[in-house]
Protein backbone atom coordinates (compact mmCIF):
# COMPACT_ATOMS: atom_id res chain seq x y z
CA UNK A 1 0.00 0.00 0.00
CA UNK A 2 2.49 2.43 1.02
CA UNK A 3 4.91 0.97 -1.63
CA UNK A 4 3.70 3.56 -4.46
CA UNK A 5 3.82 6.49 -2.29
CA UNK A 6 7.35 8.63 -2.94
CA UNK A 7 10.66 7.53 -4.00
CA UNK A 8 14.06 8.57 -2.37
CA UNK A 9 15.32 9.39 1.10
CA UNK A 10 12.33 11.08 2.35
CA UNK A 11 9.59 8.21 1.86
CA UNK A 12 7.62 6.87 4.32
CA UNK A 13 7.63 3.27 3.46
CA UNK A 14 5.88 2.50 6.93
CA UNK A 15 2.58 1.03 7.18
CA UNK A 16 1.18 1.48 10.42
CA UNK A 17 -1.53 -1.38 11.56
CA UNK A 18 -5.11 0.33 12.03
CA UNK A 19 -5.33 0.63 15.59
CA UNK A 20 -9.05 -1.21 15.52
CA UNK A 21 -7.91 -4.07 13.81
CA UNK A 22 -4.90 -4.44 15.97
CA UNK A 23 -6.87 -4.95 19.16
CA UNK A 24 -9.83 -6.85 17.39
CA UNK A 25 -7.46 -9.34 16.28
CA UNK A 26 -6.37 -9.67 20.07
CA UNK A 27 -9.87 -10.07 21.02
CA UNK A 28 -10.22 -12.83 18.35
CA UNK A 29 -7.54 -14.19 19.77
CA UNK A 30 -8.42 -14.64 23.44
CA UNK A 31 -11.94 -15.93 21.44
CA UNK A 32 -9.77 -18.69 20.15
CA UNK A 33 -7.99 -19.60 23.34
CA UNK A 34 -11.12 -20.34 25.03
CA UNK A 35 -12.81 -21.53 22.43
CA UNK A 36 -9.85 -24.18 21.77
CA UNK A 37 -10.43 -25.15 25.76
CA UNK A 38 -14.15 -25.29 25.90
CA UNK A 39 -13.55 -27.53 22.26
CA UNK A 40 -11.49 -29.98 24.62
CA UNK A 41 -14.53 -31.38 26.46
CA UNK A 42 -16.53 -32.02 23.98
CA UNK A 43 -16.55 -35.32 22.56
CA UNK A 44 -15.03 -35.38 19.19
CA UNK A 45 -13.26 -38.52 19.86
CA UNK A 46 -9.68 -38.85 17.80
CA UNK A 47 -10.96 -35.92 15.77
CA UNK A 48 -10.59 -33.31 18.63
CA UNK A 49 -6.73 -33.01 17.79
CA UNK A 50 -7.52 -32.22 14.24
CA UNK A 51 -10.05 -29.50 15.85
CA UNK A 52 -7.66 -28.06 17.98
CA UNK A 53 -4.98 -27.80 15.01
CA UNK A 54 -7.35 -26.20 13.23
CA UNK A 55 -8.11 -23.42 16.11
CA UNK A 56 -4.54 -23.02 16.68
CA UNK A 57 -3.83 -22.46 12.70
CA UNK A 58 -6.48 -19.53 12.40
CA UNK A 59 -4.84 -18.15 15.62
CA UNK A 60 -1.71 -18.38 14.17
CA UNK A 61 -2.80 -17.05 10.60
CA UNK A 62 -3.97 -14.07 12.48
CA UNK A 63 -0.52 -13.64 13.77
CA UNK A 64 1.02 -13.90 11.07
CA UNK A 65 -1.10 -11.80 8.87
CA UNK A 66 -2.16 -9.07 11.20
CA UNK A 67 0.54 -8.45 13.85
CA UNK A 68 3.41 -9.90 11.73
CA UNK A 69 2.63 -7.31 8.72
CA UNK A 70 2.39 -10.46 6.48
CA UNK A 71 -0.89 -8.98 4.73
CA UNK A 72 1.32 -5.67 3.54
CA UNK A 73 4.65 -7.50 3.40
CA UNK A 74 6.50 -7.87 -0.03
CA UNK A 75 5.84 -11.48 -2.09
CA UNK A 76 9.24 -12.72 -1.43
CA UNK A 77 9.10 -12.28 2.62
CA UNK A 78 6.05 -14.25 2.41
CA UNK A 79 7.24 -16.81 0.12
CA UNK A 80 10.43 -17.30 2.21
CA UNK A 81 8.26 -17.77 5.70
CA UNK A 82 5.84 -19.88 3.58
CA UNK A 83 8.71 -21.94 1.94
CA UNK A 84 9.37 -22.94 5.77
CA UNK A 85 5.91 -24.47 6.29
CA UNK A 86 6.12 -26.50 3.31
CA UNK A 87 9.54 -27.91 4.44
CA UNK A 88 7.87 -28.61 7.87
CA UNK A 89 5.30 -30.65 6.38
CA UNK A 90 7.57 -32.68 3.98
CA UNK A 91 10.24 -33.01 7.03
CA UNK A 92 7.09 -34.43 9.66
CA UNK A 93 5.24 -36.46 6.72
CA UNK A 94 7.93 -37.96 5.41
CA UNK A 95 9.24 -39.19 8.86
CA UNK A 96 5.76 -40.03 9.87
CA UNK A 97 5.30 -42.21 6.30
CA UNK A 98 8.10 -44.41 7.74
CA UNK A 99 7.59 -44.48 11.11
CA UNK A 100 6.93 -48.33 11.06
CA UNK A 101 10.58 -49.12 10.54
CA UNK A 102 11.95 -47.32 12.97
CA UNK A 103 9.00 -47.66 16.25
CA UNK A 104 10.35 -50.66 18.47
CA UNK A 105 13.90 -48.96 19.17
CA UNK A 106 12.40 -45.68 19.17
CA UNK A 107 9.74 -47.24 21.97
CA UNK A 108 12.59 -47.63 24.49
CA UNK A 109 13.69 -44.04 24.19
CA UNK A 110 16.42 -42.58 26.36
CA UNK A 111 16.92 -45.45 28.45
CA UNK A 112 17.83 -47.82 25.88
CA UNK A 113 21.60 -46.19 25.59
CA UNK A 114 21.77 -48.62 28.77
CA UNK A 115 22.46 -52.04 27.66
CA UNK A 116 25.79 -50.54 26.46
CA UNK A 117 27.17 -50.31 29.64
CA UNK A 118 26.35 -54.46 30.42
CA UNK A 119 27.91 -55.01 26.87
CA UNK A 120 31.06 -53.15 27.97
CA UNK A 121 31.12 -55.10 31.29
CA UNK A 122 30.83 -58.62 29.24
CA UNK A 123 33.23 -58.23 26.97
CA UNK A 124 35.71 -57.02 29.71
CA UNK A 125 35.62 -60.19 31.28
CA UNK A 126 36.07 -62.20 28.35
CA UNK B 1 28.93 6.75 23.84
CA UNK B 2 27.66 4.70 21.00
CA UNK B 3 24.87 7.00 19.92
CA UNK B 4 27.69 9.57 19.57
CA UNK B 5 29.75 7.49 18.04
CA UNK B 6 26.83 6.37 15.59
CA UNK B 7 26.05 10.69 14.78
CA UNK B 8 29.44 11.10 14.11
CA UNK B 9 30.25 8.21 11.88
CA UNK B 10 27.36 8.54 9.68
CA UNK B 11 27.92 12.65 9.28
CA UNK B 12 31.35 11.78 7.64
CA UNK B 13 29.14 9.94 5.10
CA UNK B 14 27.03 13.15 4.43
CA UNK B 15 23.44 11.47 5.74
CA UNK B 16 23.11 13.67 9.30
CA UNK B 17 19.46 14.14 8.16
CA UNK B 18 18.99 10.16 8.39
CA UNK B 19 21.26 9.32 11.55
CA UNK B 20 21.21 5.46 11.19
CA UNK B 21 21.72 4.29 7.77
CA UNK B 22 24.34 2.17 7.27
CA UNK B 23 26.80 3.35 3.97
CA UNK B 24 26.53 0.82 2.05
CA UNK B 25 22.39 1.56 1.52
CA UNK B 26 21.12 3.88 -1.02
CA UNK B 27 17.86 4.73 1.38
CA UNK B 28 16.44 4.25 4.92
CA UNK B 29 13.84 2.12 2.34
CA UNK B 30 16.64 -0.71 0.77
CA UNK B 31 18.02 -0.48 4.36
CA UNK B 32 15.03 -1.22 5.83
CA UNK B 33 14.26 -3.89 3.07
CA UNK B 34 17.19 -5.78 3.55
CA UNK B 35 16.91 -6.33 7.19
CA UNK B 36 13.41 -7.33 7.02
CA UNK B 37 14.45 -10.30 4.72
CA UNK B 38 17.28 -11.08 7.13
CA UNK B 39 14.65 -11.38 10.12
CA UNK B 40 12.81 -13.37 7.90
CA UNK B 41 15.31 -15.71 6.86
CA UNK B 42 15.97 -15.88 10.89
CA UNK B 43 12.29 -17.16 11.36
CA UNK B 44 12.11 -19.81 8.55
CA UNK B 45 15.75 -21.03 10.64
CA UNK B 46 13.69 -21.09 13.87
CA UNK B 47 10.88 -22.84 12.78
CA UNK B 48 12.35 -25.67 11.32
CA UNK B 49 14.29 -25.49 14.53
CA UNK B 50 11.25 -26.26 16.27
CA UNK B 51 10.14 -28.37 13.87
CA UNK B 52 12.51 -31.30 15.09
CA UNK B 53 11.00 -31.39 18.56
CA UNK B 54 7.36 -31.11 16.60
CA UNK B 55 8.10 -34.57 14.75
CA UNK B 56 9.21 -35.83 18.03
CA UNK B 57 6.32 -35.00 19.52
CA UNK B 58 4.05 -36.63 16.34
CA UNK B 59 5.84 -39.44 16.15
CA UNK B 60 6.03 -40.28 20.24
CA UNK B 61 2.38 -39.17 20.34
CA UNK B 62 1.69 -41.72 17.91
CA UNK B 63 3.29 -44.81 19.05
CA UNK B 64 2.63 -44.04 22.85
CA UNK B 65 -1.50 -42.22 22.56
CA UNK B 66 -1.91 -43.87 26.01
CA UNK B 67 1.39 -41.99 27.98
CA UNK B 68 0.45 -39.10 26.22
CA UNK B 69 -3.42 -39.36 27.55
CA UNK B 70 -2.10 -40.24 31.09
CA UNK B 71 0.33 -36.82 31.24
CA UNK B 72 -2.04 -34.49 30.39
CA UNK B 73 -3.37 -35.14 34.13
CA UNK B 74 -0.48 -33.47 35.51
CA UNK B 75 -0.64 -30.41 33.11
CA UNK B 76 -2.70 -27.70 34.26
CA UNK B 77 -4.92 -25.86 31.66
CA UNK B 78 -5.70 -22.62 33.83
CA UNK B 79 -1.70 -22.15 33.97
CA UNK B 80 -2.01 -23.09 30.26
CA UNK B 81 -4.14 -20.62 29.57
CA UNK B 82 -3.36 -18.12 31.53
CA UNK B 83 -0.02 -18.03 30.23
CA UNK B 84 -1.25 -17.86 26.82
CA UNK B 85 -3.57 -15.26 27.46
CA UNK B 86 -0.26 -12.72 28.66
CA UNK B 87 1.65 -14.25 25.65
CA UNK B 88 -1.13 -13.01 23.26
CA UNK B 89 -1.79 -9.69 25.10
CA UNK B 90 2.25 -9.31 24.90
CA UNK B 91 1.98 -9.76 21.01
CA UNK B 92 -0.47 -7.43 21.14
CA UNK B 93 1.45 -4.50 23.16
CA UNK B 94 4.62 -5.07 20.50
CA UNK B 95 2.41 -5.00 17.46
CA UNK B 96 1.77 -1.21 19.04
CA UNK B 97 4.60 -1.02 19.83
CA UNK B 98 5.51 -0.94 16.62
CA UNK B 99 3.20 0.99 15.06
CA UNK B 100 3.67 3.78 17.61
CA UNK B 101 7.32 3.46 16.39
CA UNK B 102 6.03 3.94 12.64
CA UNK B 103 4.47 7.29 13.70
CA UNK B 104 7.34 8.25 15.66
CA UNK B 105 5.76 8.32 19.12
CA UNK B 106 8.28 7.87 21.66
CA UNK B 107 6.64 7.50 24.83
CA UNK B 108 4.10 5.12 23.22
CA UNK B 109 6.70 3.17 22.17
CA UNK B 110 8.23 3.04 25.70
CA UNK B 111 4.97 2.16 27.20
CA UNK B 112 4.26 -0.69 24.77
CA UNK B 113 7.60 -1.86 25.29
CA UNK B 114 7.68 -2.07 28.91
CA UNK B 115 4.22 -3.72 29.14
CA UNK B 116 5.45 -6.49 26.21
CA UNK B 117 9.03 -6.95 28.89
CA UNK B 118 6.70 -7.52 31.96
CA UNK B 119 4.23 -10.09 30.25
CA UNK B 120 7.41 -12.12 29.04
CA UNK B 121 8.32 -12.18 32.61
CA UNK B 122 5.12 -12.77 34.20
CA UNK B 123 5.11 -15.62 31.72
CA UNK B 124 7.98 -16.92 33.05
CA UNK B 125 7.35 -16.72 36.77
CA UNK B 126 4.26 -18.80 36.32
CA UNK B 127 6.61 -21.23 34.27
CA UNK B 128 8.21 -21.57 36.84
CA UNK B 129 5.57 -22.50 39.29
CA UNK B 130 4.69 -24.86 37.27
CA UNK B 131 8.10 -26.39 36.76
CA UNK B 132 8.53 -26.88 39.92
CA UNK B 133 5.69 -27.68 40.78
CA UNK B 134 6.01 -30.99 38.61
CA UNK B 135 10.46 -31.26 39.89
CA UNK B 136 8.55 -31.71 43.79
CA UNK B 137 5.96 -34.17 42.58
CA UNK B 138 9.32 -36.11 40.41
CA UNK B 139 8.07 -35.46 37.45
CA UNK B 140 10.82 -35.79 35.51
CA UNK B 141 12.19 -36.54 32.15
CA UNK B 142 12.27 -40.15 30.85
CA UNK B 143 15.11 -41.45 32.75
CA UNK B 144 14.91 -39.62 35.89
CA UNK B 145 11.28 -40.03 36.25
CA UNK B 146 9.71 -40.71 39.66
CA UNK B 147 6.54 -39.78 40.07
CA UNK B 148 4.04 -42.17 42.53
CA UNK B 149 1.11 -39.81 42.95
CA UNK B 150 2.60 -38.97 46.15
CA UNK B 151 5.17 -35.47 46.00
CA UNK B 152 8.32 -36.96 46.29
CA UNK B 153 9.99 -34.08 47.61
CA UNK B 154 7.55 -32.22 50.34
CA UNK B 155 7.39 -28.72 49.38
CA UNK B 156 6.53 -27.31 52.91
CA UNK B 157 9.75 -28.35 54.28
CA UNK B 158 11.46 -25.57 54.18
CA UNK B 159 10.54 -22.20 55.92
CA UNK B 160 8.96 -20.24 53.55
CA UNK B 161 6.62 -23.01 52.44
CA UNK B 162 7.38 -22.84 49.05
CA UNK B 163 9.05 -25.08 46.69
CA UNK B 164 12.71 -25.28 46.61
CA UNK B 165 13.36 -25.42 43.21
CA UNK B 166 10.62 -22.14 43.00
CA UNK B 167 13.07 -20.55 44.83
CA UNK B 168 16.32 -21.74 43.15
CA UNK B 169 14.45 -21.00 40.15
CA UNK B 170 13.65 -17.25 41.58
CA UNK B 171 17.36 -16.23 42.29
CA UNK B 172 18.60 -14.95 39.22
CA UNK B 173 15.15 -13.00 38.86
CA UNK B 174 15.93 -11.75 42.46
CA UNK B 175 19.36 -10.68 41.55
CA UNK B 176 18.91 -9.08 38.94
CA UNK B 177 15.68 -7.05 40.28
CA UNK B 178 18.06 -6.13 42.86
CA UNK B 179 20.85 -5.12 40.60
CA UNK B 180 19.16 -3.43 38.21
CA UNK B 181 16.97 -1.05 40.94
CA UNK B 182 20.03 -0.30 42.68
CA UNK B 183 21.58 0.40 39.58
CA UNK B 184 18.79 2.75 38.52
CA UNK B 185 18.46 4.52 41.76
CA UNK B 186 22.63 5.34 41.30
CA UNK B 187 22.03 7.08 38.18
CA UNK B 188 18.73 8.92 39.31
CA UNK B 189 20.57 9.97 42.20
CA UNK B 190 23.73 11.15 39.59
CA UNK B 191 21.47 12.88 37.80
CA UNK B 192 21.67 10.65 34.46
CA UNK B 193 18.00 10.70 33.81
CA UNK B 194 17.87 8.44 30.17
CA UNK B 195 19.76 5.44 32.03
CA UNK B 196 18.14 5.56 35.52
CA UNK B 197 14.92 5.64 33.62
CA UNK B 198 15.93 2.29 31.38
CA UNK B 199 17.26 0.49 34.51
CA UNK B 200 14.21 1.49 36.67
CA UNK B 201 12.01 -0.08 33.73
CA UNK B 202 14.71 -3.26 33.91
CA UNK B 203 13.40 -3.63 37.38
CA UNK B 204 10.01 -3.36 36.97
CA UNK B 205 10.17 -6.30 33.80
CA UNK B 206 12.40 -8.54 36.23
CA UNK B 207 9.30 -7.45 39.37
CA UNK B 208 6.51 -9.06 36.32
CA UNK B 209 8.43 -12.51 37.03
CA UNK B 210 7.83 -12.45 41.03
CA UNK B 211 4.44 -11.36 40.22
CA UNK B 212 3.20 -14.20 37.50
CA UNK B 213 5.26 -16.85 40.33
CA UNK B 214 3.09 -14.84 43.36
CA UNK B 215 0.02 -15.44 40.89
CA UNK B 216 0.52 -19.02 39.75
CA UNK B 217 1.18 -20.06 43.50
CA UNK B 218 -1.54 -18.54 45.14
CA UNK B 219 -3.39 -20.39 42.17
CA UNK B 220 -2.06 -23.89 42.96
CA UNK B 221 -2.09 -23.36 46.70
CA UNK B 222 -6.16 -22.65 46.32
CA UNK B 223 -7.13 -24.98 43.26
CA UNK B 224 -8.48 -28.25 44.33
CA UNK B 225 -6.77 -31.28 44.13
CA UNK B 226 -9.34 -33.75 43.12
CA UNK B 227 -9.40 -32.99 39.29
CA UNK B 228 -5.23 -33.67 39.49
CA UNK B 229 -2.05 -35.87 40.77
CA UNK B 230 -4.50 -38.98 42.65
CA UNK B 231 -7.20 -39.95 40.39
CA UNK B 232 -4.39 -40.07 37.17
CA UNK B 233 -2.06 -42.47 39.30
CA UNK B 234 -4.61 -45.04 40.12
CA UNK B 235 -5.38 -45.03 36.68
CA UNK B 236 -2.26 -45.41 35.79
CA UNK B 237 -1.05 -48.39 39.07
CA UNK B 238 -4.50 -50.14 37.25
CA UNK B 239 -3.58 -49.85 34.06
CA UNK B 240 -0.41 -51.52 35.13
CA UNK B 241 -0.99 -54.55 37.17
CA UNK B 242 0.14 -57.03 35.33
CA UNK B 243 3.62 -54.67 34.40
CA UNK B 244 3.80 -54.59 38.51
CA UNK B 245 4.23 -58.07 38.75
CA UNK B 246 6.66 -58.33 36.43
CA UNK B 247 8.92 -56.01 37.61
CA UNK B 248 8.82 -57.41 41.11
CA UNK B 249 9.82 -61.04 39.24
CA UNK B 250 12.98 -59.08 38.08
CA UNK B 251 13.74 -57.48 41.24
CA UNK B 252 14.21 -60.96 43.26
CA UNK B 253 17.26 -61.66 40.99
CA UNK B 254 20.42 -61.35 42.24
CA UNK B 255 23.05 -58.33 40.18
CA UNK B 256 24.93 -60.97 38.10
CA UNK B 257 21.35 -62.94 37.31
CA UNK B 258 20.24 -60.14 35.93
CA UNK B 259 23.61 -59.17 33.89
CA UNK B 260 23.47 -62.89 31.94
CA UNK B 261 20.05 -62.49 32.01
CA UNK B 262 20.25 -59.16 29.91
CA UNK B 263 22.97 -60.18 27.66
CA UNK B 264 20.58 -63.23 26.38
CA UNK B 265 17.74 -61.13 26.08
CA UNK B 266 19.20 -57.76 24.76
CA UNK B 267 16.98 -58.78 21.20
CA UNK B 268 14.12 -59.36 23.57
CA UNK B 269 14.75 -56.24 25.83
CA UNK B 270 14.74 -54.03 22.64
CA UNK B 271 11.08 -55.10 21.36
CA UNK B 272 9.16 -55.28 24.32
CA UNK B 273 11.37 -52.94 26.52
CA UNK B 274 10.46 -54.12 29.70
CA UNK B 275 13.85 -55.98 30.93
CA UNK B 276 16.50 -53.31 29.27
CA UNK B 277 16.12 -51.09 32.13
CA UNK B 278 18.43 -53.48 34.61
CA UNK B 279 20.01 -50.25 35.83
CA UNK B 280 16.96 -48.92 36.76
CA UNK B 281 15.29 -51.86 38.74
CA UNK B 282 18.52 -51.68 40.63
CA UNK B 283 18.70 -48.10 41.61
CA UNK B 284 15.27 -49.55 43.16
CA UNK B 285 16.78 -52.21 45.17
CA UNK B 286 19.12 -49.91 46.71
CA UNK B 287 17.21 -46.86 46.67
CA UNK B 288 15.26 -47.41 50.49
CA UNK B 289 14.12 -43.96 50.06
CA UNK B 290 11.93 -44.43 46.70
CA UNK B 291 7.87 -44.95 48.51
CA UNK B 292 6.52 -47.06 45.72
CA UNK B 293 8.76 -48.69 43.26
CA UNK B 294 7.23 -47.48 39.62
CA UNK B 295 6.29 -49.91 37.17
CA UNK B 296 7.46 -49.87 33.65
CA UNK B 297 4.24 -48.18 32.36
CA UNK B 298 4.53 -45.35 34.59
CA UNK B 299 7.78 -44.26 34.37
CA UNK B 300 7.15 -43.91 30.66
CA UNK B 301 5.26 -41.58 31.26
CA UNK B 302 8.17 -39.78 31.10
CA UNK B 303 8.69 -40.16 27.38
CA UNK B 304 5.59 -37.23 27.51
CA UNK B 305 7.60 -35.12 29.72
CA UNK B 306 11.35 -35.41 27.96
CA UNK B 307 9.26 -33.89 25.23
CA UNK B 308 7.26 -31.39 27.01
CA UNK B 309 10.44 -30.00 28.98
CA UNK B 310 12.43 -29.40 25.64
CA UNK B 311 10.02 -28.06 23.46
CA UNK B 312 8.85 -25.65 26.80
CA UNK B 313 12.41 -25.53 27.76
CA UNK B 314 13.19 -24.38 24.51
CA UNK B 315 10.24 -21.59 24.08
CA UNK B 316 11.26 -20.51 27.18
CA UNK B 317 14.95 -19.68 25.66
CA UNK B 318 13.55 -17.73 23.50
CA UNK B 319 11.01 -15.98 25.31
CA UNK B 320 14.41 -14.79 27.67
CA UNK B 321 16.57 -13.75 24.05
CA UNK B 322 13.39 -11.93 23.18
CA UNK B 323 13.37 -9.68 26.48
CA UNK B 324 16.95 -9.31 26.25
CA UNK B 325 16.46 -7.69 22.09
CA UNK B 326 13.31 -5.81 23.94
CA UNK B 327 15.55 -4.55 26.74
CA UNK B 328 17.98 -2.73 24.02
CA UNK B 329 14.69 -1.70 22.04
CA UNK B 330 13.96 0.29 24.91
CA UNK B 331 17.12 1.96 25.49
CA UNK B 332 17.24 3.13 22.00
CA UNK B 333 13.38 4.09 22.37
CA UNK B 334 14.07 5.73 25.72
CA UNK B 335 17.56 7.48 23.66
CA UNK B 336 14.29 8.58 20.42
CA UNK B 337 16.00 6.63 17.69
CA UNK B 338 12.98 5.80 15.89
CA UNK B 339 11.22 7.69 13.33
CA UNK B 340 9.12 6.84 10.42
CA UNK B 341 12.09 6.18 7.60
CA UNK B 342 13.58 3.82 10.12
CA UNK B 343 12.07 1.92 12.53
CA UNK B 344 13.57 -1.45 11.21
CA UNK B 345 14.57 -2.68 15.02
CA UNK B 346 11.47 -1.96 16.23
CA UNK B 347 9.95 -4.02 13.53
CA UNK B 348 12.22 -6.93 13.62
CA UNK B 349 12.10 -8.12 17.38
CA UNK B 350 8.74 -7.70 17.51
CA UNK B 351 8.84 -10.06 14.22
CA UNK B 352 10.71 -12.74 16.29
CA UNK B 353 8.28 -11.78 19.28
CA UNK B 354 4.90 -12.35 17.11
CA UNK B 355 7.04 -16.10 16.05
CA UNK B 356 7.80 -17.06 19.91
CA UNK B 357 3.69 -16.35 20.73
CA UNK B 358 2.62 -17.93 17.50
CA UNK B 359 4.85 -21.05 18.95
CA UNK B 360 3.35 -21.22 21.91
CA UNK B 361 -0.03 -20.71 20.12
CA UNK B 362 0.54 -24.70 19.00
CA UNK B 363 2.12 -25.89 22.03
CA UNK B 364 -0.49 -24.94 24.01
CA UNK B 365 -3.05 -27.16 22.84
CA UNK B 366 -0.45 -29.79 21.31
CA UNK B 367 1.14 -30.26 25.34
CA UNK B 368 -2.39 -28.74 27.86
CA UNK B 369 -5.10 -30.57 25.68
CA UNK B 370 -4.82 -33.76 25.13
CA UNK B 371 -7.81 -36.10 25.48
Amino acid sequence: MANQDHHGDHASFAHPAPLKLLVAVFVALVGLTILTVVANDWPLGSFDIWVAMLIATVKASLVALIFMHMFWDKGINIVVFGSSFLFVTLFIGLTLMDRSNYRETMDDFPISSRPAESDYVQTSTK
Amino acid sequence: MTDSNNDHGHDDHGKGHAPFIAHHFDDARQQFDAGKLGIWVFLVTEILFFSGLFCAYVLYRNSNPEIFYEAHFQLDKVLGGANTIVLLFSSLTMALAVRASQLGQKSVVIVNLLITMVCASIFLGVKAVEYSHKWDEGILTRGYFAFSGTPHHAASDNMFGISDYLLILSIVPAILLVVFLAIGIIYKATNVPKKAQFFIYLSIMMAGYFLGALAGKIYMDVKPVSDHGGDSHNKVAHADEHDESHDHEDGEHPDEDHKDANAGETKDGETRGGETKDGETKDGDTDVTEPVALTEKQRRVGIFFSIYYCMTGLHAVHVIGGMIALSWLLWRSINGHWRPDYYGPVDYVGLYWHLVDLIWIYLFPLLYLIK
